[in-house]
């Protein structure tokens, strides 16, 4: 989706403001927000391309106001509501009203900690030969889907150079809409800095993203 | 039109703009653990893990044994995944990590566009200005102007290449080794190999004085 989290390229934002010395959280919340998007993530209810999905929608002044872990909040709190996990009056409530529901691996317990501690593997066994090698020009396409798509505005369009193919990976864009893994290939692709936005920008810079096969097209 | 300057902090990126956050949380967390679906402790255990155990001295401890090992360096650039793992004990990395080292020629700067990613495994959680709009939509624009807001300033004939973490791979950054730490052990040499660094935003130095 065109949204508010698609960053790359907006201007207004002000300077980047560094911390020193920052905490790992400000606040004990943000801590247990962190542990509970950690802890739900493992248990198979959903795929981390379906948690980022449910950030990404929040409403735009939402999404830009609120802090980074209240944006994890009320994507998980969304997110639990959307699969049946609790309702709307358990959360007016503050408390069970009725029994859980059965999760596909299980509820979440300390035993499982190695589990969430070990990042997570996206590679997957090929299911076509890759459409481009090292080297080939590329433009990204000029699509927008209304789902979650990890391809970014400020790219498309553009032509770029495939540097790396890092393999097949799960694609994002039917995994987060619950529709499987469906394996792509991922290319880095390098843009020049000027092709992206315009003849005045800082030729010293170039940009990569990875990108899906289906994102791009031969040029 | 007149424009409208940027103010100084243009939203908050942490504290609590609704003062029910922190109940609101409270509220979940009590919810998901009476329809047990989450131990209590078992989440104390990933915040503790995350506080105390998973941080940036994992990437400093890889950079400062590539600095001083040719041979790991190589095998770094090729399959950070690999190389890591291999010393069996740094952490949990997974298969999708890329290491890019900086030249005298080239910079290396990591961002993420479109959320968050990060390499956590070696860099530990992000600080807030990572996950902020500033950086999040000025990185892949105007680079220099992002360094100088950490007080990097680089030549200008150095090129800049900027990675933006739209999949699941995740990119360390290995910064240039001072001159005059020839000698160095690799714990002293770990010590200087700060985060921002290994994100490049920031530079690997000398202490002051030294």
């Amino acid at each position: 989706m065109d949204g508010v989290h698609d960053m790359g390229g907006m201007d207004g934002y002000g300077k980047v403001v560094p911390e020193p010395d920052e905490p790992v959280f400000h606040e004990p919340w943000e801590g247990r927000v962190m542990a509970m998007n950690r802890a739900m993530g493992t248990t198979g209810t959903w795929t981390i391309d379906r948690a980022r999905f449910f950030r990404e929608s929040l409403p735009p002044p939402v999404y830009v106001s609120a802090s980074y872990y209240q944006k994890w909040f009320l994507g998980l709190r969304e997110m639990l509501l959307e699969h049946g996990l609790i309702d709307t009056d358990e959360i007016v409530a503050g408390r069970s009203l009725r029994a859980g529901k059965a999760l596909a691996r299980g509820p979440f317990t300390a035993a499982d900690l190695p589990r969430v501690m070990t990042r997570g593997r996206f590679g997957r066994p090929p299911q076509a030969v890759a459409r481009f090698a090292i080297g080939d020009r590329v433009r990204a396409r000029n699509i927008h889907p209304m789902g979650h798509t990890r391809l970014p505005r400020y790219v498309r369009g553009h032509t770029g150079t495939i540097e790396l193919i890092p393999g097949a990976h799960v694609y994002p864009d039917t995994a987060a809409a619950g529709q499987g893994e469906h394996p792509q290939w991922l290319y880095t692709v390098v843009f020049d800095s000027r092709e992206l936005w315009g003849e005045d920008a800082d030729p010293t810079v170039t940009v990569s993203i990875d990108a899906f096969e289906p994102y791009l097209e031969a040029v | 039109m007149k424009p409208v300057s940027a103010p100084a902090h243009p939203g908050p990126e942490h504290g609590s703009p609704l003062s029910d956050t922190d109940i609101r949380v409270r509220a979940l967390e009590t919810l998901l653990t009476e329809k047990g679906y989450v131990e209590r402790a078992a989440l104390d255990a990933i915040i503790e893990a995350y506080e105390t155990r998973i941080g940036p001295h994992a990437g400093a401890q890889v950079v400062a044994k590539a600095w001083r090992e040719p041979e790991f360096m190589q095998a770094l650039l090729q399959d950070a995944s690999k190389a890591i793992a291999a010393l069996g004990h740094v952490s949990q990395v997974g298969d999708h990590l890329v290491a890019v080292a900086n030249t005298a020629a080239t910079h290396n700067l990591v961002v993420c566009t479109l959320c968050s990613c990060y390499p956590w495994e070696m860099l530990g959680l992000p600080p807030t200005w990572y996950k902020s709009a500033p950086y999040r939509s000025r990185t892949v624009k105007d680079p220099r102007g992002v360094l100088a807001d950490f007080g990097v300033t680089l030549p200008a004939e150095t090129r800049i290449r900027v990675w933006d973490s739209t999949a699941e791979t995740r990119f360390l950054v290995v910064p240039l080794r001072p001159e005059g730490t020839e000698d160095w052990t690799e714990a002293q040499l770990a010590a200087i190999v700060t985060r921002d660094s290994m994100i490049g935003t920031g530079l690997a130095c000398l202490p002051q004085g030294a």
